[in-house]
Parts: C-alpha cells; structure tokens; sequence
C-alpha cells in the first residue's frame, strides 16, 4: 500500500541554510586579498606596461595601426639590451572603443596582468571612465593618446600625464596662423560633435575672439555624410576651414567641397592631417591634387628626410612586418620613445613613485618639434605645435610654430629635438 | 532657397539607398515573416567581393552583377544552412543566430582585409548638376534613384503581378494551406531571402561610394536607418519602404542643415515615435494590427 | 499566491544571496568586479525575459533604460554627495533617483509600444537606443560623450579591514539583484504571471476575462524598466561613470541573447545568459591572446569575436530552448533525489522549471 505522506524530515531549505552560514564563517577566517606585491609588475630583467586600444569596431580603422607601431619600438629597443638592463613588455589589450570594456580590460592589466604602468590608454570616452580607478589605484597612468585637456589636472588626478598637444593648442595654433598668413580672411570650424569639436573650437576662439568664427559646423561620426555642413560653410563665404575632424572626415569634407567646385583653403588638426592617410581616401589620382596647400598642425617629427622619420622607418621596415608607414606609426613610436625615456630618468630600480617623478622633474625632452612640457603642475607633454604644408606631394614643416600659454598664443622660433643615441634613450 | 533644394536634393540621394535597403528587409519580411539581422553584414560581404571584380576587371558592370549574385547565393546559404536548422516557435532564437553570424562574419572580414576603409569611387560623377545657379542631384544621384525605381517597380509586378509572387507570399501568410494548395513552402522562403540579400547587397555597393570607403562595418549605420524606414512605411509595403526612406533622408538632411547634426537622430525618433502612435502598422499598413 | 508558496520563493532567495555573498571571500579583486557587472546585467536580464517571455514585448532598447537607471542614480547622488550627504543617505538617493527616472522612460515608452505588435516595437526601441548619444550631447547636464562621474561608495569603516573596495561593490549588487529579482520571481510565479501569459497567448480571450491587455502590458514594460534601471545604478556604482559609450545597440542585443540563450521566461535562464555574455566574451579573449604576438595583432580582439559569435550561433541551434530548457530534465530529476522520503506518486512543483513555449500564432 503506498503511503502518501512522507516521512518528516527537516526542509532541505533549512539545511543547507545552515551549511552555508558555516561555510560563510569558516570563509571570514580565513580573509581575503592577497597583499601587492612589492611593485607590481617589474623585477630585474622585464617590465610590464598595458594600454586599452580599440583594435576592432567601427572606430579600429583610424586607430589599430598605433599600438603595433610602438610594441615594434619596444622590440627594437629590447633588441638592442632594453633600458637599464630590462625589456619592456607591452600588454595591448582590445576596447572597441566602448567604456564599459575599457573598464573591464583596464581591471584585468592592472589585477591580473599586474603592470607597472598604463601607458597611451586611447580615446577620450573611454579613458575618462577608468580615470578614477587607476588613480584610486596608484597606478601610473602615462600620455594618454586624446587631445582632451581632462589628462592635465595634476591635483585631481597626480599619476595621469597626457601626450596629444591638447585640441586648444591646436585650435588656436592654426587660428593664429590663419589670421598671420591672410589677415582679415573669412575663418570658418567644423568639428567633431563631441570634446574634440568643442575644445577645439574653444582654442580657436582663444586666438580670434569670439566672434572671428564666421561659421562653426559640426558633424557626428554616425553619418558619414558632411554635404548639409559644406553646403553651409560655402554659403558663408569661408575662405579659411579649420578642421577638428579625424582623418575620413577631412577627406570627406574636401571632397563634397571639391564635387561642390568649391576650393578653399583647409587647416586641419594632427588628428586629421595625416597626407598619406588622406591620400589613401581620397586616391591616388585626385589626392596629391587636391591636398596641394594642404595645411596641419604637428608636434612629432613628421618631416620625410629628418633623422628621427629615418630611423622610424627603419624600424618600421624590420620590427613591424612592413606595416603601412603614416603618422599613426610616428606616433605609436614617439609615444614608446617618451615612456622609455621616462623608464630610463625612474633610476637602476624604478618604483612606480620614481616613474612619476621622472616624469614631473622636468627633464625629459621627448622628439617632437618643440620639448615636452611635464612638470609637477604641468601634465600636458605640448604645449605648443608647428605648422605642416603640404607642397608638391610633400608634407613637412614650414616653420611657423606657435605655442599657448594660458590665453595667449605666441609665435615662436621651433626647436625641434634632435636624434640622438639611435633613439634609444640614455639613462 | 538654395540651401534648401541642396538640403532636400541631400536628402533625397541619401534616403534612396536606405529606402533600397529597407525594401529587402521588407521583402523577407514578406516572404518569411522575419527581419533578419544578419542582412548588412552579409551585404557588405557581397560588396568585398563586387570590390575584388571591380579591382580586377574594371568593369562596374561585372562588379554589380557580381554583387547581386553573392547577395543570392549568400541568401540561400545561410537560409538553408542555418536559419532552416533552428527550432523554436518564436523568431527569436533565428534573431540570436543572426547576431552571432553578424559577429562571425564582420570579425573574419576584419581577420582577411584589415580594418581600413577602402575608398570606391563613384560609377558616375558626384559633382551637383544645376538648374540654373541651383544646385540639385548628380549624376550619381540619378543613377542611384533609376535603379531604386526600378527595383520597386520590378519587386512590384513580381509580388503583386506574378504567381511566383503570389506563392510567395502565401507561403508567408498561410504555409499550411499554401502546402496543401501544392506551393513548395521551403523553396518559397530560399527565393525570398535570395532576392532579399540580393537588394541589400545592391544598396550597400550603390551606398559606399558616397561614404568613407568599405568597411567591415560600413552598413551597420544603414541597417539601422532601414530598419527604422520600414517600420515607419509599414514592413509590408514596398511603396512604404519608398516614402519612408525618402521621408527620413530629407528629414535628416533639413535638421543636419538647419539645426545640427547631432539632433538628427532624436529628430528620427521624434517621428517614428509620432507615426507609430497614429499609424501602429507604419504608415501604408495594409491592415491596422496584422496577426503576424 | 499562497502565503507558503511566497515564503518558499523568498527563503530560497536568502539562502542564494548568502551563498553569493559568501562566495566574494573566495575570489581575486577582478572576478569580484565581474560578479559584480553579472549581478547588475541580472537585474536587466531578469526583468526583460518577463517581458519578452510572458508578454512577448520585443524590447530591443533595454540599454536605455539600465542608462536611464544610471544617469538617474548619477543626477541623484551628484547633490547629495555635493551637500555632504555620507554613504547610506546618498545610495539610497541616487537608487531612489535611478527608479524614477528608468521607471518614467520605461513607464513612456511601454504607452507608446502598448498598441505596437513584434517588430514594430522592436523598431521603435531600437531608434531610441540609437538616439541616446544624441540624447546624452543634446540635454545639458548628461555630461556629453564622456558621460557623468558617479561619487565613489568605498567600504564602509566596520568592515574596512574585511574585505577591499571590488568585494564591497560586489556585496552592493548581490544585495540589490536580490531585493529587485526575488519580487520577479514572485510575480511570475503569481497571478501577475498568469495575467501576463493570457494577454500574450489571446487579448480578446483576456479581455473577456476580465484582464486589461493594455494594462498587463504597459505594467510588465514598467516593471522591467524598473529593474533594468536599478541594475544601471549598479553599474554605475561600481564602474563610477556613467556613459553613453557604454550603453549602445550592440549592448542591447547582447541582452537579448542572454535572454534567449539561457531561456526566455525562466529567471534562473536570465542568470545564466547574464553570466554568459558577461564572461564568455573575457574567456574567448583570454584563450585566445596565448597565440604568438604577431600573429595575435592581427587576429585578436577579432578572433575573440568571432569565437564567441560561432558559439552563440551553436549554442541556439543546438537549444532553442535556452539552457533552461534544455537543463529542466536533469534538474528536475535532481530536485527529486534532493526532496528526501518515498518517491511521492507526481513530481513535487519546482518553480525554477521553465514553462513550456506559450503557442503563439508567428
């Protein structure tokens, strides 16, 4: 006969309540993270650097290239006996170009990869949102790629050190040599919709007065169509464009104007003057025509012929697997060049505390058109950029350069650095 | 004034490739009662291939042919290789599959070809034709709008004209009967999602050359603008995917011109969010609320 | 709902809570901060399988309201931390902030999609996901591209020698999930469910019992935003920024496939695919960058993408279902071995058992 009730037990809910309160107690004793290592991330013969780019995505096009161009540095420089005895070791490690990744990619460097610092973290959004953490952290946080002025606020942030002459350097350095080279011309700004348009234009208004912008256009990554904007600036009269526009978009806007029969002058920022970059949007045909008069703002030695676009290329050709060469690979290797010699001035046993004060004390020189500007209450590597013009199919520097201080921008006499030691940093 | 016919003419060229491409989503919605997220993807993939012919050829012609038939043979190989093989009642899991296919596919094209933009140049020229000092569409402008009518007109006849169309779109509708009736059900949805992705693949070659160049993700940005445009005209009407395209183009262009860039898809949503409310089946639903 | 049957449900979720909240002594900094991210997806993904599962509401916008529930909590507590306001006052703030604003969006756009049906809806919440970008740039105040910064919630002094910051975070969203997931399973379980899954299965026949279509419907939206929102606040507590970057299409569809991986309609289903597209993605990463380094710059980030996109395609053909119904057998036979006594002539009801597909007309 079957019985239907079955015999009392107590609730299996109730029993493994009680397991787990013992396990919780049993887990409280035995406690938690394991103590930091002494400084993570380096011992006598290597050191670990990551860095979060956005190597696939819709953004991955204007950016992939750069972080091979510096592990390409590193491996030339590990090649020849590295710095102080140690290699560097470059962790590269895969956005998107989404913040909420940044997060979790910056987390996994910095716990489970332990590196000594974060060099050259890309992209504005993304890195303002692991800001906090890594300085929470008491991580280095070394030349951020983006032009936003957020990397340069020693008091909130002490360990985070930027790399891009900011986009108000820039906005206002090509302004003043707009209103230099043809004074009285109709200025005009089209600009990303987001910091970069913003500060850019900010800069721009710095060195012409508000109301020396005659029309400011903005256009947003998500449509790749600029003819409404151009459409406006042609209307207006301009005569002179300043461009915040990544490298797409000022091929773009050159060619909906030049389609529109409309050839005025363009000024681009370093973000988006690239001559070989641009030449491969806009073809092999019509580039080097178009780009003739080309004008950009620099701060790296970009110059064909220069001692340090040489031994880049060298490098390029051997360690890089014969990469396409473009200023995203003198910047990639710039931005390795400035972190070795950061690594070389931390001393025969860098400590992350020794890293930073490297980089504040003032001496470092770097490679660019004029010397970087780190102090203790300087974390902007540029403050300053030269003017690059594209002449007969050659992009190079004509000189002029110009650097902001405060609300002022000054022409100045550039002083470019000059190649020294193979380009491998001395100690 | 002539910054609103530019603005409009604007409009008018860039809604007709997201009209073309909303009107194969509105083709497999016809013929197999999905929205398939894979469609850009697959397209683009057409597209690298008519780039490759174009490359080796020259031709423009072989390139839109070559496009045409990779979007079809694409078509029936994930429709018969994948999306027959899932289960499930609800088309979500088929959505699911499509997700992950787009992620396969745009990572192994970022795999083979590199991130970069590959520029294509334009069949025919791009610089505005004028009306006196007005300037108005281009040539390429034309060329894109002749071949989005005829695609209409011809997807047209066949639905509404042909017996083909009219399995077709039983099989949709009623598959049961339409099997008893003797229409070869299965076959019925391969032929949809072959002409489907054929269109698609044709939007996306007649919309790169006016974009940055082609890219493993250069029709993200349309798919969604398509599937926005056929929801607005109604996933069953053709004529709908038309006006809407052309709707939310120039709606686009006049807010990026007058007001800025940034407010145009809010502008997008505004209306959709307008629309739906009047309209819940987009604007030409053929019936209020279809079942389906 | 009978009293024991609520009882049941909520001890059950005590005891996982506890379980979870044990487990953080147990693991490394990261994995406390992926726990952490897992439990606020939850909070999204249990709200969203109710209401793709029960009411068939297709929301492809999801993203939008857990960013709705993050600026919400971000505009909250930006004041209360700024008055002086100490820890409890100013989480309960911004929780209380997150739920007003997700619940006002969620609260929209569930009136707007009421009458809409299957891909209509999902087209209007896919324009909204598109438009939050805009939204974030165009409203003063949302803090642009770069989004709002959220004040930081440290460990609060007691417990300060205990455990660091990531467990204390972690700790915060193992609590939250519970508190907003165990009153879903309730309602599921409960005539709520029952309401949803008539509406679903034939309105008129609902109608004619009595039950509101457009009222179970616009309720189930509300409540899944809620949630959705409320895991946004998480996020944002334990990331301390919140952004438009983050929350895109590309998110919201992930969503989705944590839902249908892991089983439209069963909760425990959600935990599963919030577990899945939380982690898989790091793991694939992981296995993948051991390749040798030239090779890896080329291929990884998009190698890692595409194994993770074959794998879901897999593991939909494979189970339709969702691993909640393609595991109900096994647990099921487990739940019996586990209930102790002579072998009772019917299976014992588990709630935890998926229901079968509601049949519905394509």
């Amino acid at each position: 006969m079957r019985n239907h009730t079955p015999t009392p037990t107590p609730s299996p809910a109730l029993r493994a309540a009680a397991a787990a309160s013992a396990v919780v107690v049993g887990l409280t004793l035995t406690a938690c993270s394991s103590p930091a290592a002494a400084t993570p991330g380096i011992d006598d013969a290597t050191v670990t650097v990551g860095t979060h780019q956005p190597l696939t995505g819709p953004a991955a096009a204007g950016f992939s290239s750069i972080s091979a161009a510096t592990s390409a540095y590193f491996d030339y420089v590990n090649e020849k006996g590295g710095i102080n005895g140690r290699t560097i070791e470059y962790v590269v490690k895969d956005d998107g170009y989404n913040p909420a990744t940044t997060q979790t990619v910056v987390r996994e460097l910095v716990q489970e990869d332990d590196v000594f610092a974060v060099l050259g973290g890309l992209g504005t959004p993304t890195h303002s949102s692991v800001l906090d953490y890594l300085d929470q952290n008491g991580v280095p946080d070394l030349f951020v790629s983006s032009g936003s002025t957020s990397w340069n606020q020693p008091e909130e942030y002490p360990n985070t050190f930027g790399f891009n002459a900011d986009y108000v350097v820039e906005g206002a350095a090509l302004a003043q040599y707009a209103a230099d080279e043809q004074p009285g011309a109709v200025v005009c700004v089209l600009g990303q919709d987001d910091d970069f348009g913003e500060t850019f234009l900010q800069g721009v208004e710095l060195a012409l007065g508000p109301d020396g912008v005659a029309s400011a256009q903005t256009y947003s990554t998500s449509n790749e169509d600029v003819t409404a904007q151009i459409g406006a600036m042609k209307e207006a009269g301009c005569e002179i464009n300043l461009l915040a526009t990544i490298n797409g978009f000022t091929a773009m806007a050159l060619g909906t104007a030049a389609q529109m029969g409309w050839f005025p002058r363009w000024y681009a920022s370093s973000s988006g003057g690239d001559y070989p970059t641009l030449v491969g949007f806009l073809g092999e045909d019509v580039g080097p025509q178009l780009l003739e008069g080309f004008v950009s703002a620099n701060y790296l030695p970009n110059s064909p012929g220069g001692d340090w676009y040489e031994l880049f290329q060298q490098i390029n050709d051997e360690y890089n697997d014969g990469a396409a060469f473009d200023g995203n690979t003198v910047y990639g290797m710039s931005l390795g060049y400035v972190f070795a010699e950061a690594l070389a001035k931390a001393g025969e046993d860098p400590t992350r505390e020794s890293l930073v004060e490297a980089v504040e004390s003032g001496e470092l020189v770097g490679n660019g058109i004029l010397p970087l500007t780190f102090g203790a209450d300087d974390h902007a590597a540029y403050d300053g950029v030269g003017i690059a013009v594209v002449q007969d199919g050659v992009q190079d520097f004509v000189g002029a350069t110009y650097r902001v201080d405060g609300e002022t921008v000054s022409a100045v006499d550039a002083e470019p650095v000059p190649l020294e030691n193979d380009g491998i940093p001395a100690p | 004034m002539d910054r609103l016919v530019l603005l409009v003419s604007t409009g008018v060229a860039r809604g007709l490739v997201v009209a073309l491409f909303a009107l194969s989503l509105v083709i497999i919605w016809r013929a197999a009662r999905i929205v398939n997220f894979a469609q850009a993807a697959m397209a683009v993939v057409a597209v690298y291939v008519a780039f490759a012919v174009q490359q080796a050829t020259g031709s423009y012609v072989l390139a839109l042919l070559a496009a045409l038939v990779t979007g079809a043979l694409l078509g029936v190989a994930v429709e018969r290789g994948l999306m027959r093989h899932v289960a499930g009642r609800t088309p979500l899991p088929g959505m699911i599959v499509a997700i992950g296919l787009v992620m396969v596919l745009q990572s192994t094209l970022g795999i083979l070809v590199g991130p970069q933009h590959r520029p294509m140049t334009p069949v025919l020229s791009q610089s505005p034709l004028y009306v006196g000092t007005v300037p108005v569409l281009s040539r390429y402008d034309l060329f894109v709008l002749v071949v989005a009518l005829v695609v209409v007109v011809g997807l047209g006849l066949l639905f509404n004209r042909t017996t083909l169309g009219l399995q077709l779109r039983a099989s949709a509708v009623a598959p049961e009967v339409s099997r008893l009736l003797g229409v070869r059900v299965p076959r019925m949805v391969t032929v949809g999602w072959m002409l489907s992705c054929a269109v698609a693949a044709l939007a996306v070659l007649l919309l790169v050359p006016t974009e940055l160049g082609l890219n493993a993700h250069s029709g993200d940005v349309l798919f969604v603008h398509a599937f926005t445009v056929a929801v607005l005209g109604g996933l069953d009407s053709p004529a709908g995917a038309l006006v809407g395209g052309l709707v939310v183009g120039v709606l686009v262009s006049l807010v990026t011109g007058y007001a800025s860039a940034g407010l145009a898809p809010l502008a997008v949503l505004a209306l959709l969010t307008v629309v739906l409310l009047v309209r819940p089946g987009g604007i030409f639903a053929t019936r209020e609320a279809r079942t389906a | 709902m009978t009293p024991t049957r609520i009882r049941t449900i909520v001890l059950r979720a005590l005891l996982l809570t506890v379980l979870a909240l044990a487990a953080t002594f147990a693991l490394d900094p990261f994995r406390n901060y992926q726990l952490a991210v897992v439990a606020a997806t939850f909070c999204a993904t249990a709200g969203l399988t109710l209401l793709v599962g029960l009411t068939g509401q297709l929301s492809v916008g999801h993203a939008v309201l857990m960013a709705a529930g993050g600026y919400g909590y971000a505009l909250a507590s930006a004041p209360a931390a700024d008055a002086g306001l100490g820890g409890p006052a100013r989480f309960a703030l911004g929780m209380l902030g997150a739920l007003v604003l997700s619940g006002a969006v969620g609260g929209l756009l569930g009136l707007a999609g009421a009458r809409l049906r299957g891909p209509y809806l999902a087209g209007l919440t896919l324009a909204l996901v598109i438009a939050l970008p805009a939204l974030a740039t165009q409203v003063p105040g949302l803090g642009k591209d770069q989004g709002l910064s959220v004040p930081f919630e440290g460990v609060p002094a007691p417990l300060a020698g205990l455990m660091v910051v990531e467990q204390w975070h972690a700790w915060i969203a193992v609590l939250v999930a519970a508190v907003v997931v165990t009153p879903l399973v309730v309602l599921r379980s409960g005539r709520p469910g029952l309401r949803m899954r008539a509406v679903h299965g034939d309105e008129v026949a609902a109608r004619l019992a009595g039950v509101s279509p457009a009222r179970v419907k616009v309720g189930a939206f509300l409540v899944s935003s809620v949630a959705a929102g409320l895991g946004g606040a998480v996020l944002a507590v334990v990331t301390q920024n919140v952004g438009p970057g983050r929350y895109s299409l590309a998110f919201s569809l992930l969503l989705l496939v944590a839902v249908v991986v892991g089983g439209l309609g069963s909760i425990g289903g959600a935990a599963a695919g919030a577990a899945l597209v939380v982690l898989l993605p790091w793991l694939v990463d992981t296995a993948v960058s051991g390749l040798p380094a030239d090779v890896a710059q080329r291929l990884s980030g998009n190698l890692a993408v595409a194994v993770f996109g074959a794998l879901l395609v897999a593991v939909t053909l494979a189970w339709p279902g969702g691993l909640a119904a393609a595991t109900a057998g096994p647990r099921g036979r487990l739940a019996r071995r586990l209930t102790r006594g002579p072998a009772p002539a019917l299976p014992p009801p588990s709630d935890t058992r998926p229901d079968p597909q509601p049949i519905t007309e394509r």
